[in-house]
């Protein structure tokens, strides 16, 4: 990855395409653990944005790893709450075992139905249900992972007028589910995790005052 | 007010409909579970939009019931979450024996799983037969098939490890007969048992309880909705009765949150205060 390539891709973005973006889902699989780390460490504080996070983990998993994120980043990293409201500057992750809806109130909805994409909590549930309540102001990010959860609502955010990111295939630890979610859905922007970082960085900062 | 997307009110409109022609009342679920079902479903029917969907089940009560019973989450299992199992064992059990009749409520009970392991844990701590188990649900399919008490047995795995890590002092086989592909729940589990059908969105208190399960069934409802559920059982419970959630699910932020002690409040266990 050189740095011009970094600041090709950045310039490229350079329209302000994200100043009214409000929240940001990202569905990771297999490998997750590294890439969400490598991600949210990078981030800053003044990212004016709400990172929604589903990961593929197994239903005992205790909150170690939200803890351990937590202190690897400068922003607020938590478990999402039922009925809580997704504000900016948290990262909620979707707790082990169960769905994690978005309502168009903007809070969140658990459920315990049936496993989608032999997943629960599933990737497209978040992001097609973040799709409507957030519209345009979404950006969709679909990280490592083994299975092809994650592209239908990719998809589902580019027809409301989001973003739709995919990390890089050949930069993921699992490349099969960014390669399929690039097969089945026309991404804006293919980027490896640090290229995401200061993506978000950039374009979605607190806007300057004056 | 914020202005509603003409897809949301298409679905207000249609559980409003649900609601007037067959007394269903969904109206206070939380939207976003219950509109991918109904989305999955239009394909299903045969139907472009919700609008469509609605005119189809008012005019036909078959329909209506094939969208029933896609609306229905029965998803459950014996022994879920083992830890939970552990702490009503350890905290809630000692408290029950100092009672001579002890009545519990699962409500939202589903195809029955969540009751026959209770009796179980009842049966292997001597306290079974002081026990009534009354086990309620709106889904009529899934309380036959709680009678029943058939379930498949390629389930009796996760469920044998379940028990296992729930603390079970037998062997779970003992409890189960396997025929084919279908495990059938040893009988004497039932004796103390009523199935009956109980619609927490507008059905009345249920008694003196000593022990309520309602478990993942809040978390399919608003906040209103789960206020009134909790109210009900606030009323329903005898004193010092106990009231156990799922494991995402809170009292905490309900307006009776000062009504309830916590219990293992960790797994989601509430005593009801004194009153004073
Ligand atoms: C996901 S299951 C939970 C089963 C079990 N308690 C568990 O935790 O495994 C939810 C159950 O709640 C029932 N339910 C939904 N709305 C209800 C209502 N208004 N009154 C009673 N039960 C309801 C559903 O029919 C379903 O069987």
């Amino acid at each position: 990855m050189t740095i011009r390539r970094l600041e090709e891709q950045v310039c490229r973005l350079k329209e302000p395409v994200c100043q009214n973006h409000e929240a940001v889902v990202i569905g990771v699989s297999a490998g997750g653990m590294k890439a969400l780390e490598i991600l949210f460490s990078r981030l800053k504080k003044d990212c004016n944005l709400a990172f929604i996070v589903v990961q593929h983990v197994s239903p005992g998993s205790d909150e170690f790893f939200v803890r351990y994120l937590n202190e690897r980043s400068v922003l607020t990293v938590k478990q999402a709450d039922e009925k809580e409201t997704i504000k900016k500057g948290y990262v909620y992750i979707a707790p082990p075992d169960y769905h994690l809806l978005i309502e168009e109130d903007r809070t969140f909805s658990l459920s315990v139905d049936e496993k989608v994409n032999y997943a629960r909590p599933c990737i497209d549930i978040t992001f097609e249900t973040a799709a409507f309540a957030f519209d345009s102001s979404l950006i969709g990010i679909v990280l490592t992972g083994a299975n092809r959860d994650g592209s239908q609502g990719l998809k589902k955010i580019k027809e409301k007028g989001g973003i739709a990111i995919v990390q890089d295939p050949k930069t993921a630890e699992v490349p099969v589910m960014p390669r399929e979610a690039i097969h089945r859905v026309k991404v804006d922007h293919i980027l490896s995790l640090e290229e995401i970082a200061v993506f978000l960085n950039n374009y979605c900062r607190t806007p300057d005052k004056g | 007010m914020q202005k509603l997307k003409p897809e949301t009110i298409e679905l207000n409109m249609l559980l409003e409909a649900i609601f007037v022609r067959y007394g269903y009342d969904f109206r206070n679920y939380a939207k976003a579970s219950i509109k991918r079902r109904v989305l999955s479903h239009l394909s299903d029917a045969g139907c472009q939009t919700i609008s469509a969907l609605q005119h189809q089940i008012l005019y036909s009560p078959q329909a209506f019931a094939k969208l029933l019973f896609k609306l229905s989450v029965n998803v459950t299992e014996m022994f879920r979450d083992p830890d939970f199992y552990l702490a009503l064992k350890k905290e809630v059990f000692p408290q029950l024996l100092k009672r001579q009749r002890i009545k519990i409520w699962h409500a939202g009970c589903s195809t029955g799983e969540e009751v026959y392991s209770l009796a179980i844990f009842l049966t292997e701590e001597g306290l079974y037969d002081r026990c009534h188990l009354y086990a309620t649900d709106i889904d009529d399919h899934a309380l036959s098939k709680a009678r029943d008490a058939i379930y498949p047995v390629k389930e009796m795995k996760a469920f044998t490890t379940n028990y296992n890590n729930a603390g079970g002092r037998a062997s779970f086989s003992d409890y189960y007969r396997a025929k084919y592909d279908f495990a059938m729940l040893d009988k004497a589990l039932k004796r103390n048992i009523t199935f009956s059908n109980h619609n927490l969105a507008c059905d009345s208190v249920f008694g003196e309880m000593d022990l309520i399960f309602c478990r993942n069934v809040l978390i399919y409802f608003n906040r209103e909705l789960q206020d009134r559920v909790i109210g009900l059982f606030k009323d329903s419970l005898a004193e010092n009765g106990v009231l156990c959630l799922g494991s995402r699910e809170t009292i905490r932020v309900s307006k009776y949150t000062d009504v309830f002690e916590d219990m293992v409040p960790s797994q989601k266990i509430y005593r009801i205060k004194k009153q004073s």
